[in-house]
């Protein structure tokens, strides 16, 4: 059915145009202005007037580069992928271990327990967290002093504030990525088992000789879009500590929101969404090339 | 062995649940306490007197209805509008045959590593250019469509057999109608599972309406609880009540739909 003008090739690109001309217009060509953009003085009286506009190279870029803030937003954003995503894909490959034990019942009710976090609306439970870490009466010195433990002042020491977010983002995403890990673990089939069982093998060596390696690709791709998904810190930090104590939780993409909305350095902040990007697809074709090596 | 086993599993799934669950039942538990019962010492779990106060305060002074309506009206507008464009050009990718089909529907699987926030720099001088920014249109524009949810239909309409269309075309049915009435009841669980993820997705939504929107009586739940929290940050219980109430539509929804939306996720994960 290849040859001739069936009328379906016609409905074909009738049906694709309304969605491919939307993401055309308001997805890919936003982000070549936005390269534009990032070599560009594009600032509050630009805005105002177009005539103030000025194309200034690669500016932009250097100033960033030199600015102490980019690298201490850059470091804390590469401290919360570096330390949050692993944690949050360990703990969730933990609960999907347990969960698919064949020992386990009421598996529905720990997987939904589990995923509940995900739906809930990022801003709310951010709000929520906040109280919980209250340095005087919040739930969790509370219980940290029930074993013994000096309170911590979480969202306010600068030390804290980072893995106080680190601890949020890992209860709140932990699930979503416990069900990609199911519907891996689902997909290994069970003669695999078996054969490694009448070989002597025992749990242990089940896990580390069938389970982990039938389960790298689905490691591969939950790593990338953790990775990415974390790579975008943005809510949490501007909910609980508005980037703060003293810039000890400003991420890139918060500096970029202040840059842009707050300051109206548009083209510097397109400047640091474009290396955002850089960062997030360098790390992408790293992680996809380690993976094609083995 | 397979006893102690066992007892170790459910005890670390009981830990689990009970890490998983405390600060969500502590949120709805505190939404109830009266003004400052949550910030005793030691922490209350449970309200000596619950009280409904909250909850009203939040209607009456605070214009939550307001917000909640904008948040329904916004999520449901971009959930309807990009179901029937995602699901056309899903069908068309999987199913139909038009020039370049292959390499575009790759470039467009591509440009789903590039982050969102390149955009929005952009888009908002867009919309500004257009007139759209701080309306419901400059909020709904750009949610219309969405890469993963063509790449979600077309997973699914691949299975779709071939001579059922054709059939179709040899008794006469024209493109759009075999579309709208063969194919969108085929694939309808995945209909039901897209719609799900969107309608969330946008509920939950911050960043944007937080930049597109900047009247406050425009903004959605998340935009103006994270604004709330500015004026009440000592009101925990107040807080918590608005929060509870952000959070209730989706956590409702996705209890009602959740084999759809847990099998959304496995599909998103599997490739082809």
């Amino acid at each position: 059915m290849t040859g001739g003008a069936a009328p379906w090739r016609q409905a074909g690109a009738l049906f694709v145009s309304p969605a491919l001309l939307l993401i055309l217009v308001f997805f890919i060509v936003p982000v070549f202005i936005a390269l534009l953009l990032s070599f560009s003085d594009f600032d509050i009286y630009a805005l105002g007037n177009l005539e103030h506009l000025r194309f200034i190279g690669l500016r932009n870029y250097t100033d960033l580069f030199g600015n102490p803030l980019f690298w201490t937003a850059l470091w804390n954003t590469v401290y919360f992928v570096v330390i949050g995503g692993p944690l949050s894909m360990f703990v969730s490959l933990g609960a999907a271990l347990l969960i698919s034990s064949k020992l386990v019942r009421f598996k529905t009710l720990f997987r939904t327990v589990f995923f509940l976090p995900v739906v809930t609306t990022l801003v709310a439970v951010a709000v929520m967290w906040r109280y919980l870490y209250h340095p005087r009466y919040g739930l969790l010195n509370y219980a940290l002093d029930g074993l013994g433990i000096e309170p911590i002042d979480w969202l306010g020491d600068p030390f804290w504030a980072m893995p106080a977010i680190i601890l949020m983002a890992a209860w709140k995403n932990f699930g979503y990525n416990m069900i990609i890990f199911l519907a891996g673990l689902q997909s290994i089939p069970d003669s695999l088992y078996e054969a490694a069982r009448i070989d002597g093998a025992n749990r242990w060596q089940q896990f580390w000789h069938v389970t982990l390696p039938m389960l790298a690709p689905t490691f591969l791709f939950v790593a990338i879009i953790t990775m990415i998904g974390y790579f975008q810190l943005f809510a949490e930090p501007y909910v609980m500590t508005q980037g703060g104590p003293s810039n000890a939780t400003l991420s890139v993409v918060l500096f970029m929101y202040e840059q842009g909305f707050r300051w109206w350095n548009l083209g510097s902040a397109a400047a640091i969404a474009f290396v955002l990007f850089a960062i997030i697809l360098a790390v992408t074709l790293i992680q996809l090339r380690l993976q094609g090596a083995r | 062995m397979d006893r102690f086993a066992r007892l170790a599993m459910y005890a670390a799934l009981l830990l689990g649940l009970v890490l998983t669950a405390t600060p969500l039942l502590w949120m709805v538990s505190a939404s109830f306490m009266a003004s400052g019962e949550a910030s005793a010492y030691p922490p209350r779990l449970l309200p000596a007197d619950p009280t409904l106060e909250h909850y009203t305060a939040l209607f009456s002074r605070m214009n939550l209805a307001r917000y909640a309506l904008n948040s329904a009206l916004l999520a449901t507008a971009i959930t309807v509008t990009s179901l029937f464009i995602n699901s056309m050009a899903g069908y068309a990718f999987a199913k139909l045959r038009f020039f370049g089909r292959d390499r575009i529907f790759k470039a467009l699987l591509a440009a789903l590593v590039i982050p969102v926030q390149v955009t929005m720099l952009p888009l908002f001088l867009m919309l500004k250019e257009m007139g759209l920014v701080n309306t419901y249109w400059g909020v709904l524009i750009p949610g219309m469509a969405s890469i993963f949810g063509v790449f979600l239909i077309r997973q699914y309409a691949l299975s779709i057999p071939d001579s059922l269309l054709d059939a179709a075309r040899i008794d006469g049915a024209g493109e759009f109608r075999i579309y709208w009435s063969l194919v969108l009841p085929l694939i309808k669980p995945i209909l039901v599972t897209l719609a799900l993820f969107t309608f969330m997705g946008a509920w939950n939504d911050f960043m944007w309406p937080l930049i597109v929107l900047t009247d406050d009586s425009m903004y959605t739940l998340p935009v103006a609880l994270a604004n709330l929290l500015g004026e009440h940050v000592q009101d925990t219980e107040l807080m918590m009540a608005g929060s509870v109430l952000t959070i209730l539509p989706v956590t409702l929804l996705f209890i009602v739909l959740q084999r759809a939306y847990v099998e959304g996720i496995m599909m998103g994960s599997l490739k082809d």
